[in-house]
């Protein structure tokens, strides 16, 4: 259940992708997965604990994010939505299985301190590691709120993302804000990444699984709505927890699908969302 | 300059069925796959390439097909070359529930690819969980060389279906683009409301696509099962296969006739060299780099594909 | 006789109404020109009309049938041919590939339909034009392409909506003379327009709408002096405004 944050941290870099710039990244899972990877490599090389790398993580994620969409999506910015379909799952392909080039088809976990520790919350008996990746899933999406609607930046960014033509004409560097929002997204989802690594096994097909989990969230909360991300997470998350107990664990991802062709049969407006045509 | 490159194409076409005789098995093998994979891709084209519904999850229709056929032809004794055909009418089956739900519900664009994908997981997870057909582990058929059960000792006999497959599906696209129907479709691609209005029933006509699209690949899935004589359901209804479909569509020219054969030519042997550069690693995964990256570059530099480039190149 | 009668037709958006009420008829033969400031509701109805839109309430009858409930190409088929505000064409299709979608609508086998289809295009000048892919076409020739393929389907009503903007006076004098051929053709036309002078050229009778009612109705020279009708474009201080000597 505290899965939830994290999930909605990934909803939320997701939706600021696709609130933006109106595309959809089919690459978002395969990027999470890399932030794991990342996360491990510190955690293995370097002894960094990933409750701390993951500020790592979020920044290459950044970086990749940025340079993704400066370099191959701002170019096809007025192609049909195919062509953009198409890129990203080009992007993902690459992604994924350079992955699999580099660490090898295992499963892997990384080992944390904290991972270890669990404590009495009440009644409760709580996973030190989950309880701080939703902590800091929390505190990052607070922190993305504040950038979005305090910051001159982020304001660039969420007036391009509901009028580009009009935040071209009042003078806003629409490229690079798109840019940055791609970043911005990309880093979220480096940072969960992170922040599950310690509980999750993962390997390079793991992608695909989480950017399906992604898009369920994104989906039922209303495609550009970062309200509605959130609390989408936490619903999916708890939709797939009572999956998980009654039903055998092969299955588990059975749900994960099934759900998600309910969810595109019968589409919310969104929770919050905006629905777009 | 037209006029030459007709002639070249159909000495070439004449040429195909004489190559096995002068070929080693290797190249047997490499064209029997561009072959195949050609035909796929071609079956592809008419609900992605032509009708402009990008399908993810044709894999689903390939495994449907593959496991049918498989199973009759194990369990029932049923002859492979009756069983493509019911395996083609259940993955078309599927195909229309598919395009029911996708199109009854307004599911466009990045929606629907991803009901596709959902569908073909799907598929492959109650394959991998159905321990009748063997689970995760595969099905097995045992190879008994019989023609009249699509078993051929020669290797070249596969040569000559597939080939067969190609050209058939390359006849049914290239005939159907004059009629009404491939008409309607590529208007449908273009602009479904302005169809509308134009007395064009878009539904109708995107679930004919869908239906013939998914019997044909569902029809392969015969020829896949009794090619390889091993299912599995991760690669049997997996997205790399997904892909590997798309991408000879989308790379030749998705929506031209000769675009999905045109790219299963250049893709297989890329993919084999891929293969052999990689085979160090023991694994298969990097082909697939070199397809997304390929993919990305389509995209980015040659969006109607090679064929249509290549066409108006030689028009003048 | 009458081809297409509304009763009480209303489509609302959230508060508002869009259309509210509205009843119309449009006679055998005849043009009826529909006119009104922005907003006033004139593509609603259009949409209403043509199946794009269902109403919330009221009565469509095209040629004594009920086209409630008919998806778009059902109506077209029985006859209700329309054209959009924002011209659609076909961009990668060839000039005469797009008429021919709507050529094929009556005529099952493609070489019929494409001679159909050829015969059209020459009608409305775009002959030079036909091999050419719509992408590539000026807004006048586009609008024209628009006009042929709703032709092609041989409507009994068309819609045509404001197929005048964005053109130069050459261009609309062509638009309204191609127009009133068709109209000759023994085609019943529906325009919303903003083009006063092709809308009393074209139009036998005129019905005004604002907030998706009707303000006034009759016969162009009746309208244009209209005091409503001049409230409605240009605001009430306007009507007893001097006309111009």
């Amino acid at each position: 259940m505290l899965f939830g944050g994290v999930f909605s941290l990934m909803a939320v870099g997701l939706t600021l992708i696709f609130g933006v710039m109106r595309v959809v990244n089919f690459a978002h899972g395969d990027m999470m997965v890399w932030g794991m990877y990342l996360a491990w490599l510190m955690a293995t090389r370097v002894g960094l604990d990933p409750y701390v790398g993951f500020l790592v993580c979020a920044a290459a994620l950044f970086v990749l994010g940025f340079v993704v969409q400066r370099a191959l999506v701002q170019r096809i910015v007025d192609a049909p939505h195919e062509m953009q379909i198409l890129l990203m799952l080009g992007v993902a392909l690459v992604l994924e299985n350079t992955a699999l080039l580099l660490f090898g088809p295992e499963p892997q976990r990384v080992r944390s301190g904290l991972a270890q520790a669990t404590l009495w919350l009440g009644p409760v008996f709580v996973d030190v590691a989950r309880l701080i990746a939703f902590g800091v899933a929390v505190v990052l999406t607070l922190l993305l709120s504040l950038f979005l609607f305090r910051t001159d930046l982020g304001r660039a960014i969420r007036a391009a993302a509901d009028n580009t033509y009009g935040a071209l004409v009042i003078g806003t560097n629409v490229r690079r804000v798109y840019a940055v929002a791609f970043g911005v997204g990309a880093a979220c989802v480096g940072a969960a990444g992170a922040l599950v690594s310690p509980l999750l096994p993962f390997q390079p097909p793991t992608g695909l699984q989480l950017s399906v989990a992604s898009f369920n969230i994104v989906i039922i909360g209303g495609m550009g709505s970062l309200l509605g991300a959130f609390a989408g997470g936490l619903l999916v998350a708890v939709a797939e927890s009572l999956g998980a107990v009654f039903l055998r664990p092969s299955l588990k991802e059975l749900v994960s699908f099934s759900l998600l062709v309910v969810i595109l049969l019968f589409r919310p407006t969104g929770l919050f969302g905006r629905r777009t045509s | 300059m037209i006029r030459l490159l007709i002639v070249a194409a159909v000495l070439l076409l004449a040429a195909l069925p004489l190559l096995p005789s002068v070929f080693g098995s290797y190249a047997v093998t490499l064209f029997t796959l561009i072959f195949f994979y050609g035909f796929l891709g071609q079956a592809w084209n008419v609900v992605g390439g032509y009708a402009g519904q990008l399908s993810a999850g044709h894999a689903a229709f390939l495994g449907i097909g593959a496991y049918t056929s498989a199973v009759l032809s194990v369990e029932k004794g049923i002859t492979p070359w009756v069983g493509m055909f019911v395996g083609g009418a259940l993955a078309a089956a599927l195909g229309a529930l598919i395009g029911f739900l996708g199109f009854r519900f307004g599911l466009r664009g990045f929606y629907f690819v991803l009901l596709t994908v959902a569908f073909a997981e799907i598929c492959r997870i109650i394959a991998s969980n159905t321990d009748a057909i063997g689970g995760a582990v595969g099905y097995y058929i045992t190879f008994t060389g019989d023609p009249r059960q699509f078993q051929f000792q020669d290797a070249r006999a596969y040569y000559y279906v597939a080939l067969a497959l190609m050209l058939a599906a390359t006849g049914i696209v290239a005939w159907l683009e004059q009629q009404r129907f491939g008409l309607y479709l590529s208007a449908i691609r273009e602009d479904e409301s302005a169809c509308e209005a134009l007395g064009v029933n878009t539904f109708r006509y995107k679930m004919l696509a869908m239906v013939l699209s998914s019997f044909l690949t569902g029809v392969g899935g015969a020829f896949y099962a009794f090619y390889l004589f091993s299912l599995q359901p991760s690669s049997v209804f997996g997205i790399p296969l997904s892909v590997e479909i798309i991408i000879r569509a989308v790379v030749g020219g998705a929506g031209t006739v000769f675009g999905p054969i045109l790219g299963s030519f250049i893709l297989s042997p890329l993919a084999e060299l891929a293969r052999h550069y990689f085979a160090q690693g023991g694994w298969h995964g990097a082909h697939l780099i070199v397809y997304g990256m390929l993919l990305i570059a389509v995209v980015l530099f040659l969006p109607e594909g090679a064929y249509p480039r290549l066409a108006r190149l030689f028009h003048r | 006789m009458t081809l297409l009668e509304t009763r009480g037709l209303s489509k609302s958006f959230g508060g508002v109404h869009a259309v509210a009420g509205l009843d119309l008829t449009v006679s055998q033969g005849e043009v009826l020109g529909l006119i009104g400031p922005n907003g006033a509701g004139k593509t609603t109805v259009f949409n209403l009309l043509s199946g794009f839109l269902t109403p919330d309430a009221g009565e469509v009858r095209f040629r004594d049938r009920s086209l409630r409930g008919l998806r778009p190409h059902t109506i077209c088929a029985l006859g209700l041919a329309r054209t959009f505000q924002i011209v659609r064409p076909f961009p990668r299709l060839s000039v005469l590939d797009n008429v021919v979608i709507g050529a094929l609508g009556r005529h099952a086998v493609a070489a019929r339909a494409r001679e159909h289809a050829r015969a059209v295009v020459e009608r409305v000048g775009l002959g030079a034009k036909a091999g050419q892919a719509a992408a590539g076409l000026t807004l006048a020739e586009r609008k024209r392409l628009e006009l042929a393929r709703a032709l092609a389907t041989e409507p009994t009503l068309l819609l045509l909506d404001e197929v005048m903007a964005g053109l130069n006076p050459t261009e609309i004098s062509g638009v309204v003379a191609l127009v009133g051929e068709i109209h000759r053709g023994g085609v019943s036309i529906l325009l919303i327009e903003h083009n006063m002078r092709a809308v009393m050229a074209l139009s036998h009778r005129i019905v005004v709408l604002n907030f998706g009612e009707t303000v006034a109705e009759g016969a162009p020279a009746a309208i244009a002096n209209h005091p409503r009708v001049v409230e409605a474009y240009l605001g009430e201080e306007y009507v007893h405004a001097a006309p111009p000597h």
